[in-house]
């Protein structure tokens, strides 16, 4: 269980004009709250330098907040982070074990650094750990972005903690890799670890319990993939077509148009509810498209945190 | 306390892995006491000499040849023009230019007094400075001698001289050989660098790997990271201390003329001090560039200031006031009387008590600045 309450941490300086920090955005009341019941995955979605590295480090106790209160199961981060060390499992965004130590040595290491054994918790961690055990021998420098993640997961986890929190845990990794990471901590969560994790990548979003929707030091949502996408209220279109680059621009410049953000192979727009699909297919034929394709879509958590990225900034202009 | 030693056996694996550390811990005590005794060496030798000898008399002669038997000097010419002989100067093919006067052997058969002139290149000021004073000493013998023949044959009592006869005796090195008090301290340095250079670096490369982040959220106690990092360098820098010792005694026949014992307690305070030197330049650095920067600048000043090279005694006030600020000083000074005056605890005492001032003072900041809860 994770209790936040109004946390706060300012790291702007006076020299610079860009926001660092979270909870302290111009002047709003309070900082960063938010509450994760034990079994739980928390997943926290943000750009980079949204302050997702911030809050972990506050709730990991590496790093002490201006103002507010965490409590990580009973323990609070700031008084009894000596207990907090013990339950929670962390792994920084970048790959923090010994490049010239074993596979086996890195884990044996995290093991006696927690008093503990490899054999004892062998049955805990073998699911992930069997899968780099073949390669025991070998330096951890010199292993695979996947297979270092899964070692990284194996030390954090080799104490059987509560709380596991992963800061990025997927970035850099392949597709492959990713989707086997994700499959183990569904099977953390099941055997009723709280696990808290932060991702760049939004289609990661829908595999957790509940996300949280992360901006500029900010929550600009909490709840869960489903209803996230649920309260969106705008009218999505995809729209497909050749020369798609520069098609971006003439969708932008048609009125009715209300946001337009390319999508790998396609365009994803909002507009008027009254816009009729012909209507922009015929405009963007007259201006010298072909092979267009407009269809009505539901949004993906991405489409989400950008309607909900534009709203703050319509929000901050109307001001 | 077995986190500890566990800690610590992380810390030898890794040092034993390193491809370079291992190597050095043994080649570099060898080679700096193989070859810096013999390189760094304030002896000065081999001044070459140009004579202008406007008078090329008997008297003359003499004294060029007891200038050439002097194993300092080398004649390196000799003209009848002082012209010439700055030429050779500004070639460098001379150092010194000693230019006898005309009637050179007329004045001191008449009047009992000669002038010769001496030149010296002071471009490097030891060089010119000591060949100039050997050179005069040699005049000083030469007229000595000739005074005395004159003597013999004018033996008016106003010529009769007592002359005092200095026989010095140099305590503890008695040839004043060079190496002798080059060694112990050569032997500090190599310590300061080992032991105040790589624990700082290899904190930092801890921090710039990450690693540290990841060691911080554990229920390892500062004191233990601290003590695991330091531990292993006292360790490999008793080790480095000790082949020196061999090397030393086997090679130029010098042991501690005062013992080991005295030796290890001093070192042993010492290197517990200059890594705690080494653990606030890391804690002060988050880079390896930062923390390779400031452990040279101040290693390096610890290193000038501390009589290593030149006598305190003879730098300016405030230097002296940086020097007995500096526990490079009071180790200098500790191995160097063990070594070769063999003192024992009686005379260590003092130094051997700023000393552990010093370790206590260095490993407190040390364990303030560190920032681990």
């Amino acid at each position: 269980m994770i209790e936040v309450k109004n946390l706060r941490k300012n790291y702007h300086s006076e020299k610079s004009d860009k926001y660092a920090g979270i909870g302290t955005k111009e002047d709003k009341e309070n900082g960063i709250s938010f509450s994760v019941p034990k079994g739980e995955v928390f997943g926290v979605i943000g750009p980079d330098g949204a302050g997702k590295t911030t809050l972990f480090r506050i709730l990991a106790t590496l790093l002490l907040a201006d103002s507010g209160e965490a409590r990580m199961s009973k323990w609070d981060v700031v008084e009894d982070y000596k207990e907090i060390r013990k339950i929670i499992g962390y792994m920084p965004g970048k790959f923090s074990l010994y490049f010239d130590l074993s596979v086996e040595e890195n884990l044996k290491f995290f093991a006696t650094v927690f008093d503990t054994t490899i054999e004892e918790n062998y049955e805990f961690i073998k699911d992930i750990y069997q899968q780099i055990e073949p390669f025991k021998t070998r330096r951890a420098g010199a292993l695979s972005g996947g297979m270092k993640q899964k070692l990284a997961l194996s030390c954090a986890l080799i104490h059987q903690p509560e709380i596991l929190i992963l800061d990025e845990p997927t970035t850099g990794v392949d597709p492959v890799s990713r989707k086997e990471f994700w499959d183990m901590l569904k099977k953390l969560k099941e055997g009723g670890m709280t696990i808290l994790v932060s991702t760049a990548y939004m289609d990661e979003a829908t595999r957790c319990d509940r996300i949280a929707l992360m901006r500029d030091g900010e929550f600009i949502a909490i709840d869960t993939p489903a209803q996230v996408i649920a309260d969106y209220e705008q009218t999505l279109w995809s729209v497909k077509g050749d020369n798609l680059s520069s098609m971006l621009e003439d969708i932008r410049a048609y009125p009715q148009v209300e946001t337009s953000f390319a999508f790998g192979d396609e365009h994803h727009i909002t507009v008027d509810p009254n816009l009729k699909k012909e209507e922009l297919s015929d405009y963007l034929t007259e201006k010298g498209y072909t092979n267009i394709s407009i269809n009505e879509i539901t949004p993906t958590v991405e489409d989400c945190f950008l309607a909900l990225t534009k709203e703050g900034e319509k929000g901050k202009e109307e001001d | 306390m077995g986190t500890l030693k566990f800690l610590i056996e992380k810390e030898f694996k890794q040092t034993l892995r390193n491809s370079i550390i291992p190597k050095l811990i043994v080649g570099y005590p060898i080679m700096v006491m193989l070859i810096f005794p013999w390189a760094i060496n304030f002896e000065v030798k081999n001044i070459k000499v140009s004579v202008v000898d406007h008078n090329n008399s008997v008297y003359s002669q003499r004294l060029i040849q007891k200038v050439d038997a002097s194993k300092y000097f080398i004649i390196n010419n000799i003209t009848s023009s002082y012209d010439e002989a700055m030429v050779d100067i500004e070639k460098t093919n001379a150092d010194i230019i000693l230019e006898i006067q005309p009637f050179f052997d007329k004045n001191i058969v008449k009047n009992k007094t000669a002038d010769v002139m001496l030149s010296a290149n002071s471009v490097d000021g030891t060089r010119g400075l000591l060949g100039n004073a050997y050179l005069s000493q040699i005049l000083n013998d030469y007229s000595s001698e000739l005074r005395s023949e004159l003597a013999h044959t004018d033996m008016s009592p106003k010529h009769k001289m007592s002359a005092i006869n200095i026989i010095p005796q140099y305590k503890f090195n008695e040839n004043l050989d060079y190496k002798v008090f080059m060694i112990p301290a050569l032997m500090v340095m190599m310590v300061t660098l080992i032991c105040g250079i790589l624990p700082a670096l290899n904190i930092v490369s801890e921090k710039e790997n990450g690693t540290i982040q990841q060691i911080n959220v554990t229920p390892i106690s500062k004191y233990q990271f601290i003590l695991a990092k330091l531990i292993p360098y006292w360790i490999i820098g008793f080790i480095i201390l000790s082949i020196a010792f061999v090397v030393v005694g086997l090679l130029y026949g010098i042991w501690p003329a005062g013992g080991f014992f005295p030796l290890y307690i001093s070192s042993l305070v010492f290197i517990v001090g200059i890594s705690g030197l080494g653990l606030i330049i890391s804690n002060y650095s988050e880079t390896l560039q930062q923390a390779m920067f400031l452990a040279f600048f101040f290693i390096l000043i610890i290193i000038l200031l501390s009589g290593l090279f030149t006598p305190i005694a003879s730098m300016p006030k405030w230097a002296q006031i940086v020097a007995y600020s500096n526990p490079l000083s009071y180790f200098m000074e500790i191995m160097r009387m063990v070594y070769l005056k063999g003192s024992s605890y009686r005379g260590i005492a003092n130094p051997l008590l700023f000393l552990t001032a010093f370790a206590v003072g260095f490993n407190t900041w040390a364990v303030l600045s560190y920032r681990k809860r």
